[in-house]
Parts: structure tokens; C-alpha cells; sequence
């Protein structure tokens, strides 16, 4: 059959597709969509950079701007990913560098960046507009003085919760005075000080300046010169919000008052209460406010919560108390994504007045709630049950209670109830994470209910082996599965092989899975990747019936991976196990 | 509930041979060797609870990664520049030569160089001697550098314990021919 449109008239309709997902579909639909599609897609996401390598990617997209790629597994987050493990961005960048010569932006998650890596990003990409690194480590200021020095086009430099070695102050010196098309900055993960006469200059040479978020060690006094030479400004994150006396404070309402296009407050360390209602003219702009460093009373934050009528998105700590929470579900009628962080995590009995009900006021009172990251201390079935009626709309669900297996505490029982009206009113619930005392039923209700569900994050639940096969039988839209301490074994693993090969990735540590198993599983699926992380010494001798630490499968088109740790082993592969030769 | 798992089965055994043990076991050894290391606390991993059994909350050990939170939240209420992962902690990294990895250790931990010696020797698997006054490296392959608050580079050895471990940035493992020409 020969091809209906001209291949041109094709990438026009393919431009109007933007999302990656359809992008992927429409190059399955035929060899010459295919073809036709990989010639016009100039942004590329990578989930898992190890489910590809820099030259099938270079190999198949020809004119990329936008790149996006993850490296680790999310549960790098909390420390269960042995440093050295990989994801190093180093060869993406040789690669990128050799054939993207207008790439424009790079977007990384979870990946390590080294001091080289920058440079060859500074010197290779002259057309870079935007770097954000999330969650990033490996890199220090001597790599951001690189890129400040030369990407001459940067509009967006963001360093989101990145882990950066501070070895100077200067490296914001290292922008051109003749740099002035910055856009956006967020430098507050870092705990160093920085030159502020450097940032003072750096702001006020930039009318485009949109995002300004600083680190904590810029002090409150002179929060109001930067607002002064940035009223433009759309988001803004303070530094410490503390000073000695109260001098500072008229200038710095004022400073705040000019600010009539400034929707997102974040920052707010070390919060002294009486300078809070300095943000008070800016309050109703407000759609996001991040209060989680304010360590400060219930009260004042509920009343600078008040003022926020048009709240989407609120993330605090759980100093706000269930009464706060009452303020939020009357006063942010808006509210579509509520966050509360715990401030005392390790302390089992602290006496804080957060609790279940907190959740379910909010959940009462705004109808727009659909994302939720709740961090408490007791919870109860009726409660997940009203949540789940009053707000069907839910789309993302994390409950972390802080001890593990907590059951209900008004009966006692686990949660299985609870979680399952979640899953079963919550149709369009796409992420899910689970705590408390939980059995195999709660697995049976996901199994059934959840189709919906992308990303499941199990902790310290289940019985046997049948939770997880309802888990990975049931979710026919399950793309990633992260599961620890929990009794889950070869056995449920074995039997739903070819469902791996479905998701982008699963993750399992201090579970039942044996060594054998993922011998097994490795040889039997090619295309899926079975690493073993197992810091344990002799492994070798360990015999094969042993629950490994940490198994982390991914589906892949690259095979083995060359840059292995010896703690990491892809396992199946060849007729015996290959062990990282080194 | 029959899920059939035997037709969906991939089973260790060999074909024929008898089923695994039934639902309500796990499906490894019954006693499984987990070797305790200092790594982490083990983590409680009887298979045997049902759902009436857990009244009582967990024992009180810190259990690796939980709860979910950011290492840089949990210094939120103690002050400001804290070595986000480790509290009070003194890590630094130790980099060795033709090593595809880094490594990180904390200093506070040891109280001699004899002590941080023996275990950069056991972590990299080579051997790395103490320098002398009168021996130099001792004829090994590896020599021991760090990096100290100026930014320069020194010889793991030459200043008293305490000084160095407030000093030194980072590590890095020289192969000992280059550390030759360092004139020792």
C-alpha cells in the first residue's frame, strides 16, 4: 500500500502532538509513520536511561532540542541506592554533543553530573536555553561556573534538591556582565553562601527574570533590594526568614506589595512569625506556597493561609495541625494538591495535633483536591473511606504513616478497607502509595479496582506472595512498581515474567527474592534487565536460594550495561550470570 | 481463590517434580541467611504475621529510608549547614586511581590512620602503606593524597590525626609511581 499523504503533510499533523506518549503510538502505526515521525520529534523523553543508550538515541532522532532523561529509581531518594550504583550522564553528553549541535534544553532527574559533564554541556550546546537537574548530584560549583561563563543563551538554570559540592561562592560572578536573558534560577538546595552582590547584579540585569529561588543563607534584610529590581517576578523563594528586630519590615511589605504578578511563594526558612504578614498584599495571587522549612505555629500559618483564596497547590508541615487544615479546606476553595511533611520523623509519640482528620476536612471542603502527599501519625478506615467518597476526583494518593504496619487505630484492623475504597472510588487514580498495616486483600481490591494505576509504592505490607500477583495480574496500567520490606517472592515474580516487560521498571529490597529467581527471570527475558544490588561480601558463595538485598528490574533494548559497580550484577545473561568484570 | 498459577509457572525444579510449598509460606528457604553487616539495621522480615497478630508497633531501630522523606528535610529543625545526610558525620570522598567508582567514607569513625588505612585498603582492595619518615611508601603500589581546606593536595600521613581529619576535603589513591614524583 503506498502512502496516502506526502510526508509533509504528515509532520504537520505530527507537530500538533506534543505529548510523547502519542508520539510513541503514532510511530507504531506503520514502517513509514515510523520514519516519518523520528525525522520531526525534537523533544525526547527518556524514562530510564538505562532502557536505552546515548547512540540509540542519536541513531533514531536526528534533530533533537529538548531532551529528557531519569537515571536512578526513585527509592534513591531515601538513601536505598548504594552511591556508585550509576546513572552518570557523561556519555549522553559525549553522544548529544557529537550530533545535537542545537540542543536547547536538557532536563535531568536523578542522575550524576560531574564538574566535566557541565563543561562539555557549557562548550558543546551554544544554543542551551534551559538546564534544570532534579535531584542531582555528582557536580560542584566549579561546573556551574562553566555553564555561567559560557551558555551565552541560558534562560533557565535550575537546581532542583540537587546534592552540589560548594567549593566557592563565585561561581554566579562567572555570568558575562553582557549576560542578560535570564529567566529563571533556582539555586535553593544550596547551603553555602553565595555572592550576593554577584546575585544583586546578576538580578538586576535580567528584566526577563521570572523564577528567583534563593538559598537560606541569603538573609532577610536584603530580600527587599532583589524584589525591588525583580517586580516582575512570578515565583520567588526567600532566603532565612529571620532578622534581628524588626526593622527590615517595612521595606520588605512594600517591596513584596510591588510584586503584582507574583503567583508562587516558597522558601521561608527559620520563620520568624511577626514577618510573615509582609507577604500579606500578595497573598490572594497566590496559587502555590510552600511553607515546609516554616517551623512556626499552627496559628500563624493558617493565617497567612487565609489570605490565599486562590491556593492551588499548598505544602506545609504538619505543624498546621488539624485546625489549620480546617482554615485551608474553608479559605483555598482552589486547592487541587496538598502536601504535609512531617517535622519530627524519628520521634515515634511526638505530641503533634496532626492527624487523620486534618486530611478529611481538606478533603470535605476542597473539591478540586486531586493530589495528596500525607504524612501522619494514626489513621483509620472510616477516614480513607470518607476521603475516598468526598473526593472521587483523586488522581495521586500517598499516605505515609510514619510507623510501619500501624493498623487502624480506632479497631485495630488493617487498612485493607481503607485502601481499597481509595482504589475503588478513585477511578482515575494514576499513583498510589501505601502504609500502615496492610494485608494480601488490600493487593486483591488494587488488583481489581485500580486500572488506572501508573506508579505503586508499596512499604512493609502483604502476606504471601499472592499480593504481589494481584498487583502485577490486576494493574493493566502498572508502569512502575517500588516495593520494600515486604514477604513478596520468586514465586508471584515468576509467574507474571512477560507483565515486567510492560512497565518501565520494579523495584524490590529487603523482600524474599532469591538469587536463583533472578537467575532465572534474567535468562528466561531477554529484554528485561535483572540487577542484583547486593552489597554483601562473597557473594559468590552465597547460595542460590537467598533473598538478594535489592533487585532492580527494567525493561531494555541495550542489554547488559558497562558500568557496573561490583555491588551490581545483571543477572541470566550468557549461560552463566555475568559479573561486572573489572 | 485459584489463580492457576502451575500454567503461568516458571519453576526452579526440575518438570515433574512436586510443587512448591503452598500460599500461605514464603517461597524461599525457610530460614533465609541474611549475613548482618554494620551496613543497616536488619529489617524485620518474618513471613509469619497474619492480620490479627500486629497489635504492638515496631521495635524503635531506624530503619534505613523510612520514613520517605528527603535528606535535606530531616535538618529542618536543627539549624543550618548540617552534612545533609549524615548529621553529624564528617564524609569525604575517596577517589582511586583507574577506579571506575568513588567511594564515601566518614572520617569521624577512626580514630588512627592506621584504622582509615586498613579500611580504604579493604574497600579498594589494594595495599596502601602508611608513609615514614624512613621508608617512604614501603615499596607499595598505591600512596594515600587528600585534599586539604586550601585546596591543595597532601600526603595522607603527615600531620597529626586530629588536624587532619578537620582539614582534609577528599581522598584520592595515587598509583604510587606517580606519587614518586612527589619528591618523597
Amino acid at each position: 500500500m503506498t502512502q496516502s499523504f506526502p510526508e509533509e503533510v504528515l509532520e504537520h499533523v505530527f507537530s500538533f502532538l506534543t505529548s510523547h506518549t502519542d508520539r510513541n503510538a503514532v510511530s507504531l502505526v506503520s514502517k513509514s509513520w515510523y520514519d516519518t515521525e523520528r525525522w520531526c520529534r525534537d523533544h525526547v523523553f527518556i524514562g530510564n536511561c538505562y532502557a536505552v543508550n546515548p547512540r540509540v538515541l542519536t541513531r533514531r532522532f536526528k534533530e533533537v532540542k529538548a531532551v529528557e532523561l531519569k537515571g536512578k529509581p526513585h527509592f534513591a531518594d531515601f538513601n536505598l541506592v548504594p552511591e556508585g550504583w550509576g546513572g552518570c550522564v557523561d556519555p549522553w553528553i559525549v553522544e548529544m554533543g557529537r550530533v545535537y549541535s542545537g540542543l536547547e534544553e536538557i532536563r535531568l532527574k536523578r542522575m550524576e553530573v560531574t564538574d566535566e559533564g557541565l563543561e562539555m554541556v557549557a562548550k558543546g550546546f551554544g544554543k542551551l536555553k534551559v538546564l534544570v537537574l532534579a535531584s542531582c548530584d555528582g557536580f560542584s560549583t566549579d561546573g556551574l561556573a562553566a555553564v555561567a561563563a559560557n551558555c551565552r543563551n541560558l534562560r533557565v538554570l535550575d537546581l532542583r534538591e540537587c546534592e552540589v559540592e560548594e567549593l566557592s561562592c563565585h561561581w554566579l560572578s562567572h555570568f558575562p556582565d553582557s549576560f542578560t536573558l535570564l529567566e529563571s534560577l533556582n539555586i535553593a538546595c544550596l547551603s553555602s553562601e553565595v555572592s550576593f552582590s554577584a546575585l544583586e547584579r546578576l538580578v538586576s540585569r535580567s528584566p526577563n527574570l521570572k523564577t528567583l529561588k534563593l538559598n537560606r543563607t541569603v538573609p532577610l534584610e536584603k530580600l527587599s533590594t532583589l524584589l525591588q529590581r525583580a517586580p516582575q517576578l512570578v515565583e520567588f523563594g526567600t532566603g532565612a526568614y529571620s532578622a534581628e528586630g524588626l526593622d527590615a519590615y517595612s521595606s520588605l511589605a512594600e517591596a513584596f506589595s510591588g510584586c503584582k504578578k507574583l503567583k508562587s511563594l516558597s522558601g521561608f526558612w527559620d520563620v520568624i512569625p511577626a514577618y510573615l504578614p509582609a507577604v500579606y498584599s500578595v497573598c490572594s495571587q497566590l496559587t502555590s506556597l510552600n511553607l515546609s522549612y516554616a517551623t512556626t505555629q499552627s496559628p500563624d500559618l493558617s493565617k497567612i493561609i487565609s489570605h490565599c483564596h486562590n491556593l492551588q497547590r499548598l505544602v506545609v508541615l504538619d505543624y498546621i495541625e488539624d485546625t489549620g487544615l480546617e482554615t485551608v479546606a474553608t479559605s483555598c476553595k482552589d486547592l487541587k494538591e496538598l502536601v504535609v511533611f512531617p517535622s519530627d520523623p524519628y520521634v515515634a509519640d511526638a505530641n503533634v495535633p496532626l492527624t487523620e482528620q486534618g486530611l478529611v476536612s481538606v478533603s470535605q471542603g476542597c473539591t478540586k483536591l486531586h493530589s495528596v502527599l500525607y504524612f501522619c501519625r494514626q489513621m483509620s478506615n472510616s477516614a480513607l473511606v470518607s476521603i475516598s467518597k468526598n473526593r472521587p476526583n483523586i488522581t495521586c494518593f500517598r499516605l505515609c504513616i510514619l510507623e510501619p504496619r500501624s493498623p487502624d487505630y480506632l479497631t485495630l484492623e488493617p487498612l485493607d478497607t481503607g485502601f481499597g475504597s481509595i482504589v475503588e472510588n478513585c477511578k482515575q487514580l494514576t499513583r498510589l502509595s501505601m502504609s500502615g498495616l496492610l494485608t494480601d486483600r488490600v493487593f486483591e481490591y488494587i488488583g481489581k479496582h485500580a486500572k488506572k494505576l501508573d506508579m505503586l509504592s508499596i512499604a512493609f505490607a502483604g502476606d504471601t506472595d499472592l499480593g504481589l500477583h494481584y498487583i502485577l495480574s490486576g494493574c493493566d496500567s502498572l508502569r512502575k512498581l517500588e516495593i520494600r520490606d515486604c514477604p513478596f517472592g520468586d514465586k508471584a515474580l515468576l509467574a507474571n515474567a512477560s507483565k515486567l516487560e510492560t512497565m518501565r521498571s520494579l523495584w524490590m529490597s529487603s523482600c524474599f527474592v532469591s538469587f536463583g529467581a533472578c537467575k532465572l527471570l534474567g535468562q528466561k527475558m531477554p529484554r528485561l534487565n535483572v540487577e542484583v544490588i547486593d552489597e554483601r561480601e562473597n557473594l559468590n558463595s552465597i547460595p542460590e536460594n537467598v533473598p538478594v538485598e535489592k533487585v532492580y528490574i527494567y525493561r531494555t533494548v541495550c542489554g547488559q550495561r558497562f558500568d557496573m559497580p561490583d555491588f551490581v550484577r545483571i543477572m541470566g545473561k550468557d549461560k552463566a550470570d555475568v559479573y561486572n568484570l573489572s | 481463590m485459584d489463580l492457576n498459577f502451575k500454567a503461568t509457572e516458571l519453576s526452579l525444579a526440575l518438570p515433574g517434580t512436586e510443587d512448591l510449598p503452598d500460599n500461605n509460606t514464603t517461597t524461599t528457604s525457610p530460614n533465609p541467611i541474611i549475613k548482618t553487616t554494620n551496613k543497616r539495621p536488619s529489617p524485620d522480615m518474618t513471613p509469619t504475621e497474619t492480620d490479627e497478630s500486629r497489635a504492638a508497633p515496631q521495635p524503635k531501630a531506624q530503619v534505613v529510608g523510612w520514613p520517605p522523606v528527603r535528606s535535606y528535610r530531616k535538618n529542618v529543625l536543627h539549624g543550618k549547614k548540617a552534612e545533609a545526610e549524615t548529621g553529624s558525620g564528617m564524609f569525604v570522598k575517596v577517589s582511586m586511581d583507574g577506579a571506575p567508582y568513588l567511594r564515601k567514607i566518614d572520617l569521624k569513625v577512626y580514630k588512627s590512620y592506621g584504622e582509615l588505612m586498613k579500611s580504604l585498603e579493604g574497600m579498594f582492595a589494594c595495599i596502601i602503606g602508611l608513609y615514614s619518615e624512613n621508608e617512604g611508601y614501603n615499596g607499595s603500589k598505591h600512596a594515600a593524597t587528600y585534599e586539604d581546606k586550601d585546596g591543595d593536595w597532601m600526603l595522607v600521613g603527615d600531620v597529626p590525626w586530629d588536624m587532619f581529619v578537620t582539614s582534609c576535603k577528599r581522598l584520592r589513591i595515587m598509583k604510587g609511581c606517580e606519587a614518586r614524583g612527589l619528591n618523597l
